[in-house]
């Protein structure tokens, strides 16, 4: 029985890219549907595809003959972000040396946060570099993940879970920490929290919006430089 | 056909990047290269957003879709890693927070700083 289910799905090229995108879109109906942000479309999607593959026993192998058709595609939209960081590079020119600073010590925090995390934790350095890109835009972070033979899917997940985990504390940190300038709120969010946490600043103000979403970009090609550096450290 | 010249100009991009991958020996991804290569051919005006626009935008607004496969990828090493999702989830979500005060602090106190400097408000 497992075996035929395999060959039939090992020889599908559009099994898995449908189940994905099946998933991915319940997910999303679902978050809109609910409003409740722990239901995001992508931890919602690779839940559900996780699931039907273990209830009918399909090996991974054989649902990525159509999911990596999905996956094909992820180079060229990673490379179209930089249409976005050129629309907000006019926004970076104003107090250019304050954003550039602040997401520079973001980056920074997030290679001494992980790198205390592993001593603590006694992380082998496989987890260490598959967790540092975390707080980076997914593309950026999966792909510095896998540059440095980290766990691809564990970099994907802890990235959501920081995107979720900066959109809900956003308002009470800059609170906490009293951070009240439109700026620096943004660049704050963006830096910790990418596309996520960028949803938010976006409710919170049209400066925190940009900002953050500036951040988003600046912050990933930084952690890129700043990887080199961590990765060699643990 | 717009949408597959816009593709195609993309598409030769990509191919630049995975070029430079494999010339220069520096731990970068593929699509990072290509992030630079795009923003210098828009900042030079070498190419125009127009040209680009509307590809581009599809692709990031499916963007998310695409990490779906890795994500289930979680399957093929989950025994591995069983016992230490937790932590990870933990590391995430404090680390995150951590991040956002230190950056956002930061940057709130330069911009005072050269807000009371006065004159250097470019």
């Amino acid at each position: 029985m497992n075996e035929t289910m395999n060959e039939i799905f090992l020889g599908s090229a559009y099994f898995g890219a449908a189940l994905t995108i099946g998933a991915f879109m319940f997910g999303r109906w679902l978050q809109k549907k609910t409003g409740f942000i722990l239901f995001n479309p992508i931890l919602v999607g690779l839940l559900i595809c996780i699931a039907f593959l273990k209830i009918f026993n399909i090996d991974y192998e054989a649902y990525n003959q159509g999911g990596k058709y999905v996956s094909y595609f992820l180079n060229l939209a990673t490379i179209s972000l930089a249409i976005l960081l050129y629309e907000q590079f006019e926004a970076l020119k104003k107090n250019y040396l304050a954003i550039l600073l602040g997401i520079l010590s973001g980056v920074l925090t997030t290679g001494l946060t992980l790198l205390i995390f592993a001593i603590i934790f006694k992380f082998s350095h496989t987890e260490y570099v598959t967790l540092i890109p975390h707080a980076i835009t997914t593309a950026m972070g999966m792909a510095l993940a896998e540059q440095y033979e980290g766990y691809v899917s564990i970099a994907v997940a802890g990235i959501v879970v920081s995107g979720i985990t900066g959109n809900v504390v956003a308002v009470p940190v800059c609170r906490l920490f009293r951070i009240t300038e439109p700026v620096a709120r943004g660049i704050g969010i963006g830096t910790a929290s990418h596309a996520l946490g960028t949803a938010k600043a976006l409710e919170m103000g049209e400066i925190e919006g940009a900002m953050s979403g500036l951040s988003i970009a600046v912050a990933g090609l930084m952690t890129v430089i700043t990887m080199a550096l961590f990765a060699g450290l643990y | 056909m717009k949408y597959i010249s816009q593709y195609l100009i993309i598409l030769i991009i990509g191919f630049m990047s995975e070029l430079l991958n494999a010339i220069i020996p520096a731990p970068i991804p593929t699509c990072i290269y290509g992030i630079v290569i795009l923003f210098l051919l828009l900042f030079t005006g070498l190419l125009k957003l127009d040209a680009i626009k509307d590809a581009a935008r599809f692709l990031i607004d499916v963007q998310p879709i695409m990490f779906v496969p890795a994500g289930v990828g979680l399957i093929v090493i989950w025994s591995e890693v069983k016992d230490s999702i937790i932590k990870y989830i933990i590391v995430c979500m404090v680390s995150t927070i951590i991040i956002m005060a230190v950056s956002g602090r930061v940057t709130q106190f330069i911009i005072r700083c050269t807000k009371k400097g006065g004159s250097s408000n470019e």
